[in-house]
C-alpha cells in the first residue's frame, strides 16, 4: 500500500503495464528490444564519457534523503533509493538515459527539469496512451490526470509480475482505485457515469475470484478497460463500447457462444452487436455475478414508471403499462426488461430513452427469426404490411407462454383458433387468399386432425403449425414451403413416419418414379384440411376418383368391370385401387415388389378371394370392350352380342310397327260386329 | 250366346301357369337387381341398390332368382318328359305332333302369310296353337337360360371355374350374361308385352297366362286353325270350363298390371341409362 501511495515522481521510465498474461507475451518482446537499445546506447557512453555523467553523479546529491523541491506548493522529495534503483527494471540504466535533457549538462543542474519522456522507449504503450481519456485530460491540463508515474512510480518500478508492483494483477483494483474511489477527488469532482465501482469489483465474481482467491488470470481494470487505451464506453473505438465489449468479454470467456447458444447466436454479438444486448446489458459491468445479474434491481428501475396502469406513450398514447405478474409467469420470467429492450442505457436517469428500435424477438430466437423473416408473414412485415402478424401478434408480450403452457395462444388446442384470427373465410388473411382451399379453419375442425385435437384433445395432433411450421409459413407454391408437393412427404412424414418410408420406396416417390410428370404427394389423395379417416366409406370411394385424375383411362375400366361397378353403386366391400395396388407402397406390376407381380398376384386376389389360383389371377380387372387391339375377344364378344341384341329387336321392331295398323283395323271391324249384339242385349 | 260365353276355353295347365307367374317374380327380380350392376353408374341404380339393402342383399336375390330360374326350367323339362309319357308316348308324337313348338314348314308359312296382311295383301292367317312368335319366345327361354344362366354360374363360383377356364374368360361370361340379359329383358317388356297385352285387339292385358282361359269367341277369333281342329276332333268340349270369379281375375290383372309397369319401369330406366346418362 505504501508503493501505491507514494506520490508521483518523475524521471522514471514506465514500464509495460500489461497485466494479464495474454499480453505478457508482448511485454518480453519490449524488454527484449529495449536490451538491445542498452547495449547500443552503452557503446556510445564509452565514446561520450568525458561529457556524460554516471549515476554516481547524480547521486552524489540525490542520495541525500533531506534533498526536497516545492512543485505546485508542495514539497517534494527529490531522494533516490540506490538499492532499489538498481533492483528496479531500470537498474542497468544510467540516469539520463531517462533524464534526458541533463545529459551533459552542469552540475548542479538546473530546475524545474524537464519530464521524462517515457515514450522515447515505450512509444506503443505512449500511442495508446495519447489516445486516452486520461491523456486528454491531462493534455487540457487536468491537475488530476494520471501520467506514467502515477501508476507504474518512477526510481523504483518492479516487474508487473512482481507482487510488489503497482500494476501487479491483484494491485491494479487499488491503484484505479485511487481515484475512482467514492470518496476521492476524481469521484467528487469528475464526471464518472458508474457508481461504487472499486466495492461492487470487489464483490462481482471477477473481484472475488482476484481479490479473494487470488487467482491473478481473474481480470481486474485493466483486463476491460485495456491499460493504457482507456476511453469512455460512448467511444466506439473503446474497448467498452458497444460493439466491442463482446470481444472484450471473449478475450476470456471464449465459449459463450456455447454457453447462451439457447438464447443467443454468439456469432452474432460481432456480426450485429446493435441488435443483441450487449454482455452488460444483463451482466452489468462492475457487478457481475455467475448468474444473472440480480434482476429484480434492473427491472425494478423499468417498473418505476410501467407499473402505473395510467402510463402512456407521448407519441401516440399507447398504453406503456406492463404487468409484471404476467411477466413472473411466463416464459420470460427470468428475462430482464433490458434483454429485449435492448440499448437501454443504465446510466441514465430514465435507461430507455436511448432506445431507438422495436424489441427484436431474433436477438434472442435467431433461428426463428432467421425462418420468419423468410417466411409470408416476415416478408409482408418486411414490405410494412399492416395485415401481416409479427411475433407479438401469435405470441404476446409480457405474458408470453410456452408452447405447453394450455393458457398460451400457441398451446396446440389453441393453434387453430390463433390462425383462424386471420385465416378464417372474410378475415384478413382470408380475403387476399386466391389459391382452391376455403373454409380452412372449419374443415380442418371436421378433419381428422381436426377431430383428433379438438375433440379428443390429442395434443400430439397435426395443427396448422405441424403442416405448415410455426414461423417458416409460405405458400404452397413456394419451393421451400413445407406443403410445396416437393415437401409434403417429409412434412407428414414428421408424424407418419412409417408411412413416409414406403412411399419413398414407391412409384409415386420422386427417386423411383422418375418421371417429368407431376407425381402425387400424400395431400393429393388425402386432401389436405378435409383429411379424413381412411377406414370411412366416403374416403374409401373417393380415393378412386383420385386416382382416376391421373389414371383416367385405368379408372374408367376399373368400372367397367365387376369391382368398380360395386364401388360405383357405392359400396366398399369390393376391390378398390389400393387393394390390389397397393396404397403407399404402389409400384408398377412389372415391379417384382408390386403386389401384382407375377409371384404376388395371386397371394393379392386370395385376400377376397381364398380359392384363388394364378388362372383365376387371370381375370382382367381393367378389361373394356372398346378396345379391338389389346382385348380383341372382349371387343368381338360385345359386338357380336351387339349385333344380335340389335338384329333381334330390328326384327321385332318392325314386324310389331307393321302389326299394329292392322291390330288396330281388326279390333274396330269387331267393336262393329259386337255393338249391334250389345245394344240387342240391353234392348 | 250366354251359355257360350260362361264357358271358356282352357289353354294352360295350372303346372304352366304358377310356372309363369314364378318366372316373372325371378325374372323382374333378376332385372332389377341385375340392372343396379350393369348401370351402376347411374343414380337410380345406386338408389336402388340401397333399397334393396345394399349390393350384397342384391346379389342374394339375385342368385335366389337365378336358382328359382333354374327350377322352373328343369320343372318345365321334368313336366316335359311326364307329359310325353302321360299324353304323346313317344317323343315324335310330342316333338312334331300339331301342337308342337318346334318351328315347322306351317310356321313360316304363317309367317309369310303374316307379312303379306301386315302389307294389306291378304287376310289374317289362320293361327293354331302356338303362333310363330310365341314359338320364338319359348325358345328365346332356353337360349336365354342357357346363355346366361351358364355365364352366370361363372361368374357366381368363379374360383371354381377357374380350375377349368382362364380368368380372363370370365370377363367374357360377364359381357355375354350382361348383353343377353339386355336383350333378354328389352325382348320381354316391349316385344312380348306388346305381342301379348298391349296388341290392339288384346289392349290392355290379357290374363290368359294367370287365368288360362280364354273366352271362346275370342279363341275362335284369335286362332281359327285351332278351334277348327278341336271342333272337328270333338275335343273343344274337353277343354271347356266355368271361368275363374271375378276376384281371382282381378287378382290376376293386379299381378299382371304389377308386372307390366314394373317391366315398362325397366325399360325407361334402361333407355334413359343407355342414352341419357352412358359412359
Amino acid at each position: 500500500m505504501k508503493l501505491l501511495l507514494a506520490k508521483p515522481q518523475e524521471n522514471e521510465i514506465a514500464m509495460n503495464t500489461a497485466v494479464i498474461s495474454s499480453a505478457a507475451v508482448f511485454r518480453a518482446f519490449c524488454v527484449r528490444r529495449q536490451r538491445v537499445r542498452w547495449l547500443l546506447l552503452a557503446l556510445l557512453c564509452t565514446c561520450v564519457r568525458a561529457l556524460a555523467q554516471e549515476n554516481s553523479d547524480c547521486l552524489d546529491c540525490h542520495e541525500d534523503k533531506s534533498l526536497t523541491t516545492v512543485r505546485d506548493n508542495k514539497t517534494i522529495s527529490l531522494f533516490v533509493d540506490q538499492k532499489k534503483f538498481e533492483k528496479s527494471v531500470h537498474g542497468s540504466l544510467q540516469c539520463i538515459n531517462c533524464h534526458a535533457a541533463l545529459a551533459g549538462k552542469e552540475m548542479p543542474h538546473e530546475v524545474p527539469v524537464a519530464n521524462v519522456e517515457c515514450g522515447s522507449c515505450h512509444d506503443g504503450e505512449e500511442k495508446l496512451q495519447k489516445e486516452s481519456l486520461h491523456h486528454k485530460a491531462m493534455e487540457k491540463g487536468d491537475p488530476l490526470a494520471p501520467t506514467c508515474a502515477t501508476c507504474h512510480g518512477n526510481h523504483e518500478i518492479v516487474k508487473a509480475k512482481d507482487k510488489s508492483s503497482p500494476v501487479a494483477p491483484l494491485n491494479i483494483p487499488f491503484l484505479c482505485g485511487r481515484c475512482h474511489q467514492e470518496g476521492t477527488k476524481v469521484s467528487r469532482e469528475r464526471k464518472i457515469p458508474q457508481h461504487k465501482i472499486i466495492e461492487n469489483f470487489s464483490e462481482s465474481i471477477h473481484g472475488e475470484g482476484l481479490l479473494r482467491k487470488g487467482l491473478i488470470v481473474a481480470p481486474s481494470c485493466a483486463s476491460c478497460h485495456t491499460s493504457h487505451l482507456i476511453l469512455p464506453h460512448t467511444d466506439s473505438r473503446s474497448s467498452i463500447s458497444r460493439n466491442n465489449i463482446a470481444a472484450t468479454c471473449t478475450q476470456c470467456h471464449a465459449q459463450i457462444e456455447q454457453v447462451h447458444r439457447k438464447v443467443i447466436k454468439g456469432e452474432l454479438w460481432e456480426k450485429q452487436a446493435n441488435v443483441l444486448p450487449a454482455c452488460v446489458d444483463c451482466h452489468q459491468p462492475h457487478k457481475i455475478r455467475k448468474v444473472f445479474y440480480n434482476q429484480g434491481m434492473a427491472d425494478a428501475d423499468c417498473m418505476r414508471c410501467h407499473q402505473n396502469p395510467d402510463l402512456k406513450a407521448s407519441k401516440d398514447g399507447g398504453a406503456l403499462f406492463v404487468n409484471q405478474a404476467e411477466v413472473q409467469h411466463s416464459m420470460h420470467q427470468k428475462i430482464a426488461c433490458s434483454q429485449c429492450h435492448s440499448e437501454v442505457n443504465a446510466s441514465r436517469r430514465r435507461a430507455c430513452e436511448t432506445i431507438t428500435r422495436k424489441v427484436d424477438c431474433a436477438s434472442c430466437h435467431a433461428e426463428v427469426g432467421t425462418q420468419y423473416a423468410k417466411s409470408m408473414h416476415g416478408v409482408l412485415i418486411a414490405k410494412n404490411d399492416p395485415n401481416a402478424p409479427t411475433c407479438k401478434e401469435c405470441h404476446g408480450t409480457h405474458g408470453v407462454g410456452g408452447r405447453r403452457n394450455p393458457e398460451s395462444p400457441i398451446f396446440p388446442t389453441n393453434i387453430p383458433d390463433l390462425c383462424a384470427k386471420c385465416h378464417q373465410e372474410g378475415k384478413r388473411a382470408a380475403v387476399r387468399y386466391t389459391g382452391v382451399e376455403h373454409e380452412i379453419v372449419n374443415r380442418y375442425t371436421e378433419s381428422i386432425h381436426g377431430k383428433g385435437l379438438i375433440k379428443s384433445g390429442l395434443t400430439v395432433t397435426a395443427t396448422c403449425t405441424d403442416c405448415h411450421t410455426a414461423h417458416g409459413v409460405l405458400p404452397m407454391s413456394n419451393d421451400s414451403s413445407s406443403v410445396n408437393p416437393k415437401n409434403v412427404p417429409a412434412t407428414c412424414g414428421k408424424c407418419h413416419h412409417g408411412i413416409q418410408e414406403k412411399f419413398l420406396g414407391s412409384i409415386h416417390a420422386k427417386m423411383v418414379g422418375k418421371t417429368d410428370k407431376q407425381l402425387p404427394v400424400c395431400s393429393d389423395c388425402h386432401s389436405a384440411h378435409t383429411i379424413r379417416r381412411t377406414d370411412i366409406d366416403g374416403f374409401k370411394l373417393d380415393i378412386m376418383q383420385k386416382c382416376g385424375r391421373c389414371h383416367p383411362k385405368i379408372a374408367a375400366t376399373y368400372f367397367d368391370t365387376y369391382h368398380g361397378k360395386v364401388s360405383q353403386l357405392g359400396y366398399t366391400k369390393t376391390a378398390k385401387c389400393y387393394d390390389c395396388h397397393g396404397a403407399h407402397d404402389i409400384l408398377p406390376v412389372s415391379d417384382p415388389k408390386s403386389h401384382l407381380s407375377h409371384n404376388n398376384v395371386v397371394q393379392t386376389c386370395q385376400k377376397c378371394h381364398p380359392g384363388a389360383t394364378r388362372r383365376f389371377a387371370g381375370y382382367l380387372t381393367h378389361a373394356t370392350h372398346h378396345d379391338p387391339e389389346k382385348y380383341p375377344f372382349l371387343f368381338w364378344t360385345f359386338w357380336g352380342m351387339t349385333s344380335l341384341l340389335v338384329g333381334t329387336f330390328a326384327v321385332f321392331g318392325i314386324h310389331t310397327l307393321l302389326w299394329l295398323p292392322r291390330a288396330l283395323k281388326m279390333k274396330r271391324e269387331r267393336n262393329q260386329q259386337r255393338q249391334p249384339v250389345a245394344r240387342k242385349e240391353k234392348s | 250366346m250366354k251359355a257360350g260365353q260362361k264357358k271358356q276355353v282352357v289353354r294352360f295347365s295350372r303346372l304352366n301357369r304358377t310356372l309363369h307367374v314364378i318366372m316373372i317374380i325371378s325374372f323382374m327380380s333378376l332385372a332389377l337387381t341385375g340392372m343396379t350392376l350393369k348401370f351402376s353408374y347411374t343414380g337410380w341404380a345406386s338408389f336402388l341398390a340401397h333399397l334393396l339393402g345394399g349390393f350384397e342383399s342384391a346379389g342374394f336375390i339375385h342368385r335366389f332368382a337365378a336358382v328359382l330360374m333354374f327350377g322352373i326350367f328343369t320343372t318345365h323339362i321334368v313336366d316335359l318328359f311326364r307329359r310325353k309319357k302321360r299324353e304323346f308316348g313317344t317323343w315324335k308324337n310330342l316333338l312334331f305332333g300339331p301342337n308342337t313348338l318346334l318351328p315347322m314348314k306351317q310356321d313360316w308359312r304363317e309367317f309369310k302369310a303374316s307379312m303379306k296382311w301386315f302389307l294389306n295383301l291378304g287376310p289374317r292367317p289362320a293361327y293354331g296353337r302356338w303362333t310363330y312368335w310365341e314359338k320364338f319366345d319359348y325358345f328365346a327361354v332356353f337360349w336365354g337360360v342357357s346363355a346366361i344362366g351358364s355365364t352366370g354360374l361363372m361368374l357366381w363360383f368363379p374360383e371354381f371355374f377357374t380350375r377349368f377356364i382362364p380368368g380372363s374368360f370370365l370377363n367374357v361370361a360377364t359381357i355375354i350374361h350382361s348383353d343377353e340379359a339386355l336383350l333378354a329383358v328389352g325382348f320381354i317388356f316391349t316385344v312380348h308385352f306388346f305381342n301379348t297385352h298391349l296388341r290392339p285387339e288384346k289392349f290392355p292385358m290379357d290374363t290368359v297366362i294367370f287365368t288360362g282361359r280364354i273366352d271362346i269367341e275370342e279363341f275362335k277369333e284369335e286362332r281359327p286353325r285351332e278351334y277348327e281342329e278341336l271342333r272337328k276332333s270333338g275335343k273343344l268340349d274337353e277343354l271347356l270350363a266355368e271361368p275363374y270369379p271375378d276376384i281371382v281375375v282381378r287378382a290376376a290383372k293386379i299381378f299382371g298390371w304389377t308386372a307390366l309397369s314394373l317391366g315398362f319401369t325397366i325399360i325407361l330406366m334402361i333407355i334413359y341409362a343407355m342414352v341419357f346418362a352412358y359412359r
